[in-house]
């Protein structure tokens, strides 16, 4: 006799829940696979909810004080939904010496954020990644996923502001 | 999968590769593909097509050819002509010149040091063979090593190869990997025992890693199968960081690849051996190259340190006796068994056999990708390879190992590049990132930018780390500012002292080197902040420098 081990019902009908299921079932429900939902999750949401958290704590049967400190432990994962465009600035060596700190200060400038935080209108967050491992390139800045090299101040601000005008139109 | 199927997969691919006249390699790894290189290559197909030469001449995308600076990089046919820089509006006139003379204007020369120079094991296929495609590593004599072992030798004899190899860790520390491997052989009796693969390239400046499994990931796989075979494992991880999306990506194919042709999987080759390879994604911690911190997240958990003894290699992932294994250390394996220990251990010095892969990044020319024999002087790798300081700058200081590593002056640019050279100035070999820095750069802030990497990325585990990189930073930024004595200098000391002795892991024990090299050979700096309230590099704004100078 087998006995059913009671799986926890998706959050809600967005299809994107099935994702992180489906990722959930081909690591057999173990705990070990906790990091590998929470990064499905963040892929198809962009970020971690105290929902998901929920969701993905019952799945694996962990206790939510440990997925909770997971989520919280490594810098990838963000329980902060991010804003309609990012701009990753690269602070790894290379970069640093090659000028980064200035091309932050330049955003911090022109748009009023820090790195870690998103415009009041929700359109563009500022990060920093440890190293992207583009040091040939240094400095090296991230628009939306595509990794730009060799880039100065002014032309960072002018991707982005072509970043967010595009949106606009 | 069958020896017999093996070379017949090799005799079909090098006849599909004789049908084609001309070959045009376009670098799509992930330095050149940010300078847009993957619409160079969709332009020389698309270019191709319409010349009606796609029969003849066939574009490809191959793995990292090295000079990073210079990408979009091309070769065609072979590596004797190289483009550089190359856009898509070039296709045409490439194709035109394929029976005729380069192109002049966007030739690379190769005859210069930094190819010339270079000995490449790890590298070999980099820039040659289309990662994406099993059937041209095994073109290139690969899996015919883990055939050889498992066909013809015991795990004994392959341990023992490599032992007479010399081959070192190549993830920094340097722990020969014969006695890993024979330790992991030993332990547990029979029981289940894994093998990981390090990929967690954690320190800044250093894309070794990345670059070899972009470019030739099944070499890393077949590595990984045979010391599984020669320590008694038959599951393997590979802990990859999520900032790689790319290596991920073409390393997910390559296992996929590899299982569907039975070189992974259940009884290969025929044998009783069977072995399966799983990609465990990091998630931005630094700490978890370090080896106990890494098995804790292969296992779902944070990733915190714990004290060894036990060694992973005795009590591991799932208490399991567990061989960790940096990625070029196993792309090392299967040259050393098809080439032989000897062959191996006749490259290098005496104690450090071999070549290494080293990422030349920050103020050199020639950026990018390099292989060397050990034993090259940092002056050869800087100067020739690298092509020197641009700008007209001078050179300052070279930085190796990372946040673990070390800044080393000029006086000691003659010393030659082994694990045990580096270690006497107070360096490491760590993974291989090399960052040369010109008299622009402030040593205090170098010194001070690691030490807020160690604050931030410390697990926070041990108190020596969590509360001494956090004093530590305190001071050097008190000392950046102008505000500090003498008294916070020799604070700075006895806290770099406490944390070596002190910490749990590495990361903590190994955080001060900065400050210490630093300390060490550019003293003066730290002394012009702290009695003149003067940046000697200027990079460094003081409040009261800023007053003068106003007033000037």
């Amino acid at each position: 006799m087998s006995i059913a081990i009671a799986r926890p019902p998706l959050p809600s009908q967005d299809k994107r829940w099935k994702l992180v299921e489906a990722t959930i079932r081909r690591h057999g429900y173990a705990g070990d696979a906790l990091i590998e939902a929470l990064h499905t999750v963040q892929e198809c949401f962009g970020y971690l909810d105290e929902q998901a958290l929920r969701y993905v704590a019952a799945a694996l049967r962990q206790p939510l004080s440990k997925v909770f400190g997971v989520a919280t432990f490594y810098h990838h994962f963000t329980l902060k939904p991010q804003g309609e465009h990012t701009c990753v600035i690269c602070m790894g060596t290379a970069c640093y010496i090659k000028g980064a700190p200035a091309i932050i200060a330049a955003i911090e400038e022109k748009h009023g954020v820090k790195p870690g935080q998103t415009t009041a209108d929700r359109k563009l967050s500022v990060l920093t990644a440890r190293c992207l491992g583009s040091c040939g390139l240094a400095p090296a800045v991230v628009f939306d996923g595509a990794v730009a090299g060799r880039i100065g101040q002014a032309e960072v601000l002018k991707r982005l502001e072509t970043l967010l005008e595009a949106k606009k139109a | 999968m069958t020896p017999e199927e093996l070379s017949k997969i090799v005799t079909i691919e090098q006849d599909t590769q004789r049908q084609y006249k001309h070959c045009v390699r376009v670098c799509v790894a992930a330095g050149c593909i940010s300078s847009r290189s993957d619409e160079v290559q969709q332009a020389l197909e698309q270019e191709a097509a319409r010349l009606g030469i796609d029969k003849a001449c066939q574009v490809k995308g191959v793995g990292c050819m090295g000079l990073c600076a210079a990408g979009p990089l091309v070769t065609v046919d072979g590596e004797k002509t190289m483009y550089r820089q190359v856009k898509p509006e070039d296709a045409g006139e490439i194709l035109a010149s394929l029976d005729g003379e380069p192109v002049k204007r966007l030739a690379c020369p190769t005859d210069v040091p930094f190819f010339t120079r270079q000995r490449k094991i790890v590298l070999e296929n980099s820039g040659a063979i289309d990662p994406e495609r099993i059937e041209e590593y095994i073109a290139a004599d690969g899996y015919s090593a883990l055939l050889d072992a498992l066909t013809t030798m015991t795990p004994p004899a392959v341990i023992d190869t490599i032992t007479r190899s010399g081959l070192r860790g190549r993830g920094g520390a340097g722990f020969p990997t014969g006695l890993k491997w024979s330790t992991v052989a030993k332990a547990g009796g029979g029981g289940q025992k894994y093998v990981i693969c390090n990929a967690d390239e954690g320190d800044p400046g250093a894309f070794m890693d990345r670059s070899v499994l972009e470019s030739d990931p099944h070499r890393v796989l077949e590595g990984m199968a045979i010391a599984a075979y020669a320590v008694g494992a038959n599951k393997g991880y590979i802990y990859v960081r999520a900032e790689y999306p790319l290596a991920v990506k073409r390393l997910k194919t390559a296992i996929r690849q590899a299982e569907r042709l039975g070189l992974l999987g259940s009884n290969i080759f025929g044998t009783t051996f069977s072995f399966t390879a799983e990609i465990r994604l990091g998630a931005g911690a630094f700490v978890c190259g370090e080896e106990t911190a890494l098995i804790a997240s292969v296992e779902g958990k944070r990733g915190t340190p714990r004290p060894r003894p036990p060694y992973p290699a005795e009590s591991g992932l799932d208490g399991r006796p567990t061989l960790i294994n940096n990625v070029e250390t196993f792309a090392n394996v299967p040259t050393i068994l098809r080439k032989g220990a000897e062959w191996f251990a006749a490259i290098g010095t005496e104690k450090s056999k071999g070549t290494k892969v080293f990422a030349l990044a920050g103020s050199v020319a020639n950026t990018g990708l390099i292989e060397v024999p050990m034993g090259i002087t940092l002056r050869e790798i800087i100067y020739e390879i690298g092509g020197g300081i641009p700008d007209g700058k001078k050179f300052k200081a070279l930085q190796t190992g990372g946040p673990s590593g070390g800044c080393i002056p000029a006086q000691h640019l003659d010393m030659p590049v082994d694990y045990d050279s580096l270690a006497k100035v107070g360096s490491i070999m760590g993974s291989g990132g090399m960052i040369i820095m010109d008299e622009s750069s402030c040593m205090v802030d170098v010194a001070k930018f690691f030490m807020e990497f160690c604050r931030t990325e410390s697990c926070g585990k041990c108190v020596p780390c969590r509360v001494g990189t956090a004093q530590m930073h305190d001071l050097l930024c008190k000392i950046t500012d102008g505000r500090a004595g003498m008294a916070d200098l020799q604070l700075l000391e006895e806290l770099s002292d406490l944390l070596k002795s002190a910490s749990l892991c590495g990361l903590g024990q190994t955080a001060p080197n900065p400050v210490l090299t630093t300390l060490r050979y550019f003293k003066d700096e730290y002394l012009a902040h702290i009695n003149e309230q003067r940046c000697i590099a200027g990079a460094c704004a003081h409040p009261k420098q800023a007053e003068v100078e106003a007033a000037v």
